[in-house]
């Protein structure tokens, strides 16, 4: 099974890696309005069934990946 | 019988041996502690968890740290009640292991700063800042990227109502919620804070007040020892 785990900053969290980024954007003269900064973690999930891939990458966000005090993350489990 | 510190060194921390040094200036038998130990060394009084860059910062500042083997036995010795010190990558090592509240963010600014700052000192009655007086403001250096504590709005009121900060920023440098530099646990024995007590310490080299946290900290270890009291 293969999941992949976006981890973004939660709303109303300041996010200055994606206010750099931001700046950075107009200033190559991209009209943009925010950009926000997360990361991607894509891994090989031992598990006979999405249902239970997704179960394990959720505790492993939950314990690891992402920290729940300050972001929040989605997952996608594919066969 | 000189009181016992372990200074946990782990892969990346960069700071160990400073405090080894400052520690022994100011009378300790101070010893380094590789990551990978599976124990403190017998007789440990306190540990101190340095500053640097452990594992890489991978991840999040000090999220890898905490699965170090010897992480198991200082959780252990701090929830038996043994004092714990986590300055700058130490102190977001034990709030991503869950022993002190809230996380290390990047700085607003973005910027990795270094420079001497001024605290204002909360509280006198921990076993971390019993030498500081009441009332007057603390100078000690800080250097860091991911200095920013921040804890949501409701862990933030529980935080201020146990009176867990024991050091604020005079001028916010990094954009931490409240000002917060160092918060201690409701225990009130596991401390971290983000400015560097052992870069000052003997005043050739600059402001010497860090001194006085880490003689606070080697007055606690003493008095316990004088007491009767092992954790290690």
């Amino acid at each position: 099974m293969k999941a992949t785990v976006v981890v973004r900053p939660k709303d109303g969290i300041l996010d200055p890696q994606g206010q750099a980024v931001e700046e950075s954007l107009r200033k190559l003269g991209f009209a943009v309005g925010h950009a926000r900064v997360g990361r991607v973690v894509d891994l090989d999930v031992d598990a006979s069934s999405p249902d239970e891939a997704r179960e394990r990458v959720d505790a492993m966000c939950r314990q690891l990946l992402a920290n729940p005090m300050i972001e929040s993350y989605e997952v996608d489990v594919r066969e | 019988m000189k009181p016992r510190v372990a200074v946990v060194q782990f892969p990346g921390s960069n700071d160990e041996r400073d405090a080894v040094w400052a520690l022994k200036a100011l009378g300790a038998d101070a010893t380094l502690v590789w990551h990978a130990e599976p124990e403190l060394p017998a007789g440990t009084g306190a540990v101190v968890l340095p500053g640097g860059f452990s594992y890489g910062d991978y991840l999040r500042a000090g999220a890898i740290a905490r699965f170090a083997p010897v992480m198991e036995a200082v959780t252990r010795f701090a929830n038996e009640g043994g004092l714990v010190l986590g300055i700058c990558n130490g102190f977001q090592i034990l709030c991503e292991a869950g022993l002190l509240p809230g996380v290390l963010r990047p700085n607003a600014s973005l910027s990795f700063i270094c420079r001497d700052i001024s605290l204002r000192v909360e509280r006198t009655d921990t076993p971390f800042t019993s030498r500081c007086e009441p009332g007057r403001s603390l100078v000690i250096p800080i250097k860091h990227h991911d200095g920013a504590w921040y804890a949501p709005p409701d862990l933030l009121d529980e935080v201020e109502s146990n009176a867990q900060v024991v050091l604020r920023y005079e001028e916010n440098p990094n954009g931490a919620v409240a000002d917060v530099a160092g918060v201690i646990n409701r225990d009130g024995n596991v401390f971290g804070l983000m400015p560097h007590p052992e870069h000052a310490v003997d005043p050739l080299l600059g402001p010497g007040d860090g001194a006085l946290i880490l003689a606070s900290l080697l007055d606690a270890v003493a008095e316990r020892a004088s007491a009767g009291v092992v954790f290690a």
